[in-house]
């Protein structure tokens, strides 16, 4: 019995981690939502959500119990099994970055060494979601806002991965929580002063990754109806949603770790090691939402130009200098 | 264009690489501005071919005024531009007015001035939020809605409706303004222009909306001229075309205005339009409302304009002579309204607005016709898209501030 356990044991905690990641992430998750809308409405004048619990903070959780109670419709002359799995494929990657993200300096569900490279592979992965789902709908809007999110997803990841190979020049690891401890060896304490080129790239990619406006041009509303998700109902539509959201904090949350320092922070909070992390994320968090209040949405020839012409070229530039000073400095 | 019975064979035909991807955008449509339809044929993001299709909103406002008094009537021009409605209801009643051979008292064209120009600055607003919206600028949205509310607030005092106002009558106005309202007109015109400035610093410094405006959808004068544009649409091509300066009725002879153009002819001249069209309109409405107490006490219906319940048939009191047998004749029909056609057309907010009226002599009229600007302005949308990307194409339906309720009458 207690040979079982000693082995199982390992096994369990990480289990039980898992699942408190996940639950810890549903609920951030979850509650950005609540704030965007809440944020947003600030910024138009209007109340945003007021009705459900005391200052609608109930909002969220009616919100996924109303999808849940929802007919699931499957249109007719659809991919069938391709439909169902598309929404699973962007919420199940979108979530699983997240495993290699150290929250803290003890704490990385999964410490692995490649880490950047775990989410670059992952964040590639949760766009064959949308373009399955654009696939399968047999409708025209999903097919195009499909076409829209794969041309968007291949020259933005582009820009993004080489973003990233500065950082990856500097810490002289792929490992994020060695990315963070290099960051805090270093003079400036953050890589978002040495890197700016880097962070301003990766900040710009990541809103394009997590289609958000002003790339939301896959889910253009205006446009597209909703662009690749047009035909899913219920909690198959809210499972892109909440990937969507899901991409939003795992994004901000490689931004704070490789730019922003991680969970460090001018002084200690004792007893909550994780709270500059947190303050970070949500800063980053409130950035996205603040850009979605303020700007207008890009055209498509426009969005392969900023990428093409202006994206890539100045993050290879930033490599050419990263390295060049790392040589001789 | 391919007629719509080909475009759906290919669509339900077997496809092959060499057939256009057709999109059917509309009725249906998030940015087609209420029934819209576009069938859509697309290579990749171009825009290959456009086809619009109206009809959606149908009522038959033309034929069914036919069985209305000319009071009656007035009421249907309200569901025209339904954003808009003031300025629908001047231009009919000015037709009316013309057959009838009314001339309408000072202190009503005053009155009639300010809610059209009230009706201009609303209407614009609706555009640039909706505007602003289609292309992804959210706030702007709600920031011209906060302002228009106001406006639709003012409406209300005025007349007790908000959006269709049926304000006008013919030979005048239903009510005169309170001092309240003269008041509330005074803070608005002064608060307005500073909201212009708001919503200019919000989206015309901004990167992405002047390229996703600039050099879209470039109208040259001629062609704008043969597509028959009027309004802003005209304008932003460079055609100082406006009724208001060419043909002034009611009060706009009596105030000065300028009548903005645009350079370019693209969609961010029109957009440059409107919003100085939204700053002369509140000039319009605060030299009007200085010029109201000069007329205090005046009348605001003319001497004789029919009543609300303006009989069909009208028999003459007196003996007259028979037309035919010369003969006097006692209880003879004689004409409510003198036979006759006439056409006169108004600057609405979207364009020119004109109303073709034939008068038999009776009460109701034998023919309206309205002649819609949208109705226009949807006819040259295939010619402005060709060669655009699809997100153009709710760019250029923004751009002509199309409103169907009008198109399809």
């Amino acid at each position: 019995m207690e040979g079982i356990l000693k082995v199982a044991m390992p096994g369990l905690i990480l289990v039980v981690e898992a699942l408190v990641l996940l639950l810890v992430a549903l609920l951030h998750v979850a509650y950005t939502t609540y704030a965007e809308r809440k944020i947003i409405g600030h910024m138009q004048q209007r109340l945003g959500p007021n009705r459900v619990g005391p200052r609608g903070l109930l909002q969220p959780i009616a919100d996924v119990l109303k999808l849940l109670t929802k007919e699931d419709i499957v249109p007719l002359g659809t991919e069938k099994t391709l439909f169902y799995l598309a929404p699973f494929i962007s919420l199940v990657a979108g979530a699983t970055s997240l495993a290699v993200i150290p929250v803290w300096e003890k704490f990385a569900l999964a410490n692995v060494n490649v880490g950047l490279l775990v989410i670059l592979a992952l964040s590639s992965l949760s766009s064959y979601g949308v373009i399955l789902s654009g696939w399968a709908s047999n409708s025209r809007y999903a097919f195009l806002g499909g076409l829209r999110a794969s041309a968007q997803v291949v020259s933005y990841e582009v820009a993004m991965a080489l973003s990233l190979v500065g950082v990856m020049l500097m810490a002289g690891s792929m490992n994020l929580a060695e990315i963070v401890k290099a960051q805090v060896a270093s003079p400036f304490k953050v890589y978002a002063i040495p890197q700016i080129v880097g962070f301003f790239v990766f900040m710009i990619s990541a809103i394009a990754e997590t289609n958000r406006v002003p790339f939301d041009l896959p889910e253009a509303e205006t446009e597209l109806v909703a662009g690749y998700f047009v035909e899913y109902s219920g909690i198959r539509f809210g499972l892109f949603y909440l990937a969507e959201y899901f991409g939003m904090v795992v994004m901000s949350a490689v931004a704070v770790t490789c730019f922003l320092g991680g969970w460090s922070g001018p002084f200690e909070i004792p007893g909550v090691p994780f709270f500059w992390f947190l303050v970070k994320l949500y800063a980053l968090l409130f950035f996205y939402i603040w850009v979605r209040a303020t700007l207008p949405r890009y055209r498509y020839d426009q969005l392969m130009g900023l990428g093409w012409k202006l994206l890539i070229p100045l993050s290879l530039l930033n490599i050419l200098i990263t390295g060049l000073i790392k040589l001789w400095v | 264009m391919a007629p719509t019975v080909e475009i759906h064979r290919k669509q339900i035909g077997h496809p092959e690489w060499d057939e256009p991807f057709v999109v059917n955008m509309g009725p249906q449509h998030p940015s087609t501005h209420g029934v819209l339809r576009l069938f859509l044929e697309l290579d990749g993001e171009t825009i290959v071919g456009c086809d619009p299709r109206i009809g959606y909103l149908h009522r038959g406002l033309e034929k069914l005024s036919e069985n209305l008094t000319y009071s009656q009537a007035l009421v249907l021009t309200d569901r025209l531009d339904y954003i808009s409605s003031a300025a629908n209801n001047t231009g009919y009643c000015l037709a009316v007015e013309k057959l009838l051979g009314l001339s309408v008292p000072r202190r009503a064209r005053l009155l009639r001035t300010i809610v059209c120009e009230m009706a201009r600055i609303s209407s614009h607003l609706l555009w640039l939020a909706t505007h602003a919206l289609d292309i992804g600028a959210m706030t702007v949205f709600l920031y011209c809605f906060r302002d228009r509310e106001w406006l639709l607030d003012i409406y209300e005092k005025i007349c007790g409706a908000r959006l269709t106002v049926s304000y006008t009558r013919i030979g005048g106005v239903r009510l005169d303004f309170t001092p309240e309202i003269v008041e509330e007109l005074y803070r608005f015109t002064e608060e307005f222009p500073a909201r212009i400035t708001d919503y200019e610093t919000l989206i015309d410094v901004n990167r992405i909306w002047l390229k996703r405006t600039k050099g879209v959808a470039v109208v040259p004068p001629e062609k704008a001229i043969n597509m028959g544009l009027t309004g802003p649409s005209l304008r932003g091509s460079g055609v100082p075309y406006d009724v208001r300066k060419f043909k002034p009725y009611d009060a706009y002879d009596e105030v000065e205005f300028e009548v903005p153009v645009g350079r370019n002819g693209d969609t961010y001249d029109r957009y440059r339009v409107r919003m100085e069209e939204m700053r002369q309109a509140n000039r319009i409405i605060r030299q009007c409302l200085d010029k109201l107490p000069e007329t205090e006490g005046e009348p605001v219906v003319a001497e004789g304009a029919p009543d609300l319940l303006m009989p069909e048939k009208k028999k003459s009191p007196q003996a007259v002579p028979h037309p035919k047998k010369g003969f006097l004749v006692k209880g003879a029909e004689v004409p409510v309204v003198p036979e006759g056609e006439v056409y006169v057309s108004i600057e609405a907010p979207k364009g020119e607005l004109g109303y073709y009226i034939v008068s038999d002599g009776s009460g109701k009229p034998w023919r309206v016709r309205v002649r819609a600007p949208s109705f226009v302005h949807i006819s040259a949308i295939p010619e402005m898209v060709k060669g655009h990307m699809v997100a153009d194409i709710i760019a250029v339906i923004g751009t002509l501030d199309v409103v169907l309720g009008e198109c399809d009458r």
